[in-house]
């Protein structure tokens, strides 16, 4: 069996529209934000110097899961998390305990992280991000 | 997100506070220019000079910024140190977008800091910290020391500064948004530096719940398809509007060697083309726009005599190429960057350096001044001293610079020569296109080649009717300000069409509005001109200099009889808008 797993394997051709973070934002969290995606663009000291996408890994087993205290994290196959988020009590351990920043936690302390769902790879103009498949 | 008013920060740089109010209008000010037309109306003070500290300094979005594809631009208006009147200068990168996501439709700053300051704003954010020791420092310094000293927000935030152009209050100082976007034209960056303020940082980390609307992503999925999918935006994702330099200069329209001729052989060397294939570093794009048109090109510095280099990353686009290339005479690619490179990190605004910049040149061949004034010799196609020409603009190195960066008319009262300034209400556009258009950039709201589409029909109109010609500018107008109060970038106007417009505003529930766009653009377009005019704007004001009536284009020479027609009739017609009931 094979499951599927956002990368980005081609962030040096970026050029910074944040169309991905935005439709994560539009279509998976009903948000207009740069912020609460599981997807995020960011310069990385200015724009002279390109852009780096924050975005899970698909760590398996994933430290996020391992210090959520309620479930709300649960270990996704092929790596990454599931998010029950009626479950989640906004205690944010998950963003200090990922090792790249992956998780966003608003002012109202909810968490934003990447569901592996993919809506955001047609957006990319610059085909800069690709779904993959993982053997399970 | 859809508001049914306007959130405005007002804030007041000479005690360092500001508050939140929301202001009534959406429906009939929309945003952007509507809404700072309406924000001058209420905080401007039309009869005191534009350094006055109780002027205003705004900035304003539009109602679909954020929500739909390049809804990514800001105005900026203020009161001009150019001209002493109200005006608006139009900005990409990612202030319109920080903005946003800073639950902001506008930013009214007022009053003058003590010292050298810099702002930093966000939903949880509202700082204003000396920042004297950046005194003098250029954009790429201040940007860096900037972003270590506001550090929150890297990535998602807008930052502005301007360099010592703005800080001493010439009227050619630009603001620099994000590196490689400017609010331009007419010295906006005066206007923030006579409010001692050296820098702006928004932070866009706001987030706002969007209605569970099947509708608002179908309409944002048909917009992004025509951006992207399409060849509608082909032009500007490709070669970008740079390259008009070689369509222009095959229909003897672009300005070479100070207007004194419309078309050289030698365009190859600065094409658009070249550009890409010899000088393209890369691309990038403001924020909320797939297209990308921002390109980013390198020049190599050698220093000393071993093999060691550094390089700058220049952006380009067709006016910079103009102003610092065929303007000129320069005809390298590098050597045009080398020249924009001063102005960009100096904070000038290019097109005015560059034109203000061939003027001088042709004042030194003419006697009319000497190295005593210009220090260096000046002479078309001389990149090396038109580097430090430009240095010299920035700096306000002696008295003439200093004066010449005020504007090339000033300097022209001076030292003479007024007859071959390339002036049309500011420094010229490149665009040597006809009649029309120099009647229309003359007496344009901005006085931008984006006021109205004067250029284009130059270039499919032979015949001199000035009833028709002035008709096109009269009607063209109301679409451009109500895109402008969206804020939309121009170059997707073929994508926003008024019922695209509709479409995309009744889907996030702006139904007023779209149900009345042009009745609401024609109001726009008369309380903008009304204040105008309230600062003294009067078209009779206006004279084209001589160098513009011998002008030869594809069409001939210039018809002087038709230009001044043209010229009297479309201010009539602005003036009579203050009479239309």
């Amino acid at each position: 069996m094979v499951m599927k797993i956002l990368t980005a394997p081609r962030m040096d051709r970026c050029i910074g529209c944040h169309s991905c973070s935005l439709a994560c934002a539009r279509l998976v969290h009903k948000k207009l934000s740069w912020n609460t995606a599981g997807i995020r663009i960011h310069s990385s000291g200015g724009l002279t110097t390109g852009f780096v996408a924050e975005n899970c890994m698909a760590c398996d087993p994933a430290p996020c899961v391992e210090v959520c205290p309620t479930e709300a994290f649960i270990q996704r196959r092929g790596g990454g998390v599931i998010v029950k988020k009626n479950l989640c009590i906004r205690c944010g351990k998950c963003v200090d305990a990922c090792p790249v920043d992956a998780i966003y936690q608003n002012h109202e302390k909810e968490v934003f992280v990447c569901i592996h769902c993919g809506r955001c790879v047609k957006y990319c103009p610059q085909d800069c991000l690709e779904m993959i498949e993982v053997s399970i | 997100m859809m508001r049914d008013h306007f959130r405005v920060l007002l804030y007041d740089l000479t005690v360092g506070k500001g508050k939140y109010v929301n202001l009534d209008g959406r429906n009939s000010a929309v945003g952007g220019s509507g809404l700072a037309a309406l924000l001058y109306s209420q905080y401007g003070q039309p009869q005191l000079p534009w350094n006055d500290p109780a002027q205003p300094l705004i900035f304003a979005i539009g109602p679909l910024t954020g929500m739909f594809p390049l809804m990514s631009k800001t105005v900026c208006a203020f009161k001009s140190s150019y001209h002493n009147q109200y005006t608006e200068s139009h900005a990409g990168g990612r202030m319109a977008v920080a903005l946003a996501f800073a639950g902001l439709d506008a930013l009214v700053l007022t009053g003058r800091a003590p010292r050298l300051s810099c702002l930093g704003i966000g939903t949880h954010a509202m700082e204003l910290k000396d920042v004297e020791f950046l005194r003098g420092k250029d954009a790429s310094v201040a940007g860096k020391m900037m972003r270590k000293i506001f550090n929150a927000g890297s990535g998602h935030r807008s930052l502005l500064r301007i360099g010592s152009a703005g800080e001493r209050g010439s009227s050619m100082a630009c603001i620099n948004v994000d590196t490689y976007r400017h609010f331009g034209r007419l010295g906006g960056g005066a206007s923030m530096g006579v409010k001692n303020l050296k820098g702006l940082i928004v932070q866009g980390d706001g987030d706002y719940s969007l209605l569970d609307s099947k509708e608002y992503v179908s309409v944002y999925n048909k917009v992004y398809s025509q951006m992207t999918d399409t060849r509608m935006m082909t032009k500007y994702h490709d070669l970008g509007t740079a390259a008009n330099m070689q369509s222009l200069n095959d229909i003897e329209s672009l300005p070479w060697n100070n207007l004194q001729k419309t078309s050289d052989a030698g365009i190859e060397a600065i094409s658009g083309n070249t550009f890409a294939e010899e000088t393209l570093l890369r691309n990038g794009a403001c924020s909320a726009c797939p297209v990308g048109c921002i390109h980013i090109g390198y020049i190599r510095e050698k220093v000393g005599e071993e093999h060691r280099y550094h390089y700058h990353q220049v952006p380009y686009d067709y006016e910079p190429i103009f102003a610092a290339g065929s303007m000129l005479g320069v005809k390298n690619a590098f050597d045009v960057l080398r020249i924009l490179d001063v102005m960009e990190l100096g904070c000038i605004d290019v097109m005015s350096g560059g034109v203000a910049l061939a003027w001088a040149t042709e004042a030194f061949e003419r006697g009319l001044i000497t190295t005593e004034q210009t220090i260096i010799p000046l002479a078309f196609g001389d990149s090396g001293n038109y580097v430090l020409a430009a240095e010299h603009l920035c700096n306000g190195t002696n008295d003439f610079y200093a004066l010449l960066s005020q504007g090339t008319l000033r300097a022209s009262e001076k030292y003479g020569g007024s007859e071959f300034a390339c002036v049309l209400g500011q420094e010229m556009a490149g665009y040597a296109t006809g009649e029309l258009f120099f009647a229309a950039q003359a007496l344009g709201f901005r006085h931008s080649h984006l006021d109205t589409g004067a250029y284009s029909y130059d270039q499919k109109h032979s015949e001199k009717n000035v009833e028709a010609g002035v008709k096109f500018l009269m009607e063209d107008e109301p679409g451009r300000v109500f895109l402008t109060s969206m804020v939309a970038c121009l170059f997707a106007r073929s994508v926003y069409s008024d019922e695209q417009l509709a479409e995309c505003l009744e889907s996030v529930g702006y139904n007023e509005i779209a149900a009345s766009i042009p009745a609401v653009s024609e109001q726009i377009r008369k309380e903008r001109w009304k204040v105008r005019i309230a600062t003294g704007f009067h078209p009779d004001h206006i004279d084209i200099p001589k160098r513009f009536y011998s002008v030869k284009t594809w069409k001939g020479d210039v018809d002087k009889e038709y230009l001044d027609e043209l010229k009297q009739e479309y201010g009539r017609r602005i003036m009579f808008l203050m009479d239309d009931k």
